[in-house]
């Protein structure tokens, strides 16, 4: 299915996505790793460490609501998968990211941002394995 | 006050998320099918991010400790290990299956569609699961490293 390009607007959601990371620094001196904020709610340090992750994804949660207060309409969420493949994908996302230590946000844009060489070899590894699985999945099997 | 204040980075993140297109799982596979209907918008996304954050992280990382706790809580880890490459490799393939990443599917999660609350219910099992995995084995290891 085609999507439309949308550079400018995409520029302004990745610049908005990037003071959310520094801010997030600035106040309470933490990564904003979707991994890491997530797993941190099932284990946390102690009760104030489980509030703010808490708090934190309730924000993201509210995000597309503030998308539709802008724009008079909530964001597109087309799925490309099957319930099976969401459930299998979305165990292989949960169980990669945790041996991984972050994903696309915790490596490929806090970790860059950092000029660590570990987020750089983590990025570049699931991005490679990203688009061979969609080539895969699109050209081979043909889905 | 300050749960507010994370409250609001929390829907400022998932506003750009929206945006930038992230929660839309179409868009982002479309960005990696190259050889297909490619969209190249999420370079954008990654762009104005990453540039975004490096600028700001010199900035507040020139800082002696961040305004409402005693220091930064950053990663310490530095080796680039088969954990990590391995991990990263089976994010990727779940992330080309679906089109959903943790950081897209959060915020995502916020529309109700049924598609991301199952993918969001299989994630957080997977992160369960690899958890436990990892306290189970983590004792009686001693993890290769490779530095590079």
């Amino acid at each position: 299915m085609e999507t439309l390009f949308t550079p400018l607007q995409s520029l302004t959601g990745g610049v908005l996505i990037g003071c959310a990371a520094v801010l997030l620094m600035l106040t309470v001196g933490r990564i904003m790793g979707a991994t890491g904020i997530l797993a941190g709610v099932f284990t946390p340090a102690s009760a104030s460490d489980w509030s703010w992750r808490v708090v934190l994804i309730l924000g993201m949660m509210t995000g597309p609501w503030a998308y539709s207060a802008l724009t008079g309409a909530l964001p597109v969420v087309s799925s490309v998968a099957t319930p099976g493949v969401l459930i299998i994908g979305g165990l292989l996302v949960g169980v990669g990211v945790t041996f991984g230590s972050g994903c696309t946000s915790g490596h490929g844009v806090c970790g860059l941002a950092r000029l660590s060489r570990r987020s750089l070899a983590a990025t570049i590894t699931f991005m490679a394995s990203t688009t061979l699985t969609v080539f895969f999945v699109r050209h081979v099997i043909g889905a | 006050m300050k749960l507010a204040i994370i409250y609001l980075i929390g829907v400022l993140f998932g506003l750009g998320i929206s945006l930038g297109g992230m929660a839309d799982p179409a868009k982002v596979v479309n960005f990696f099918d190259v050889a297909g209907s490619w969209d190249p918008s999420l370079a954008f996304v990654m762009a104005g991010a990453l540039g975004t954050t490096a600028v700001g992280y010199r900035v507040v990382l020139a800082r002696s400790a961040p305004l409402m706790e005693r220091q930064f809580v950053l990663p310490t880890s530095r080796s680039i290990d088969l954990r990590l490459l391995g991990g990263a490799t089976v994010f990727g393939i779940g992330w080309g299956l679906t089109g959903f990443c943790p950081g897209g599917a959060l915020p995502a999660l916020g529309t109700a569609e049924p598609a991301v609350v199952i993918f969001a219910g299989a994630m957080i099992a997977g992160i369960l699961i690899a958890k436990a995995i990892i306290a189970a084995t983590d004792h009686r290891s001693n993890r290769e490293t490779v530095r590079i």
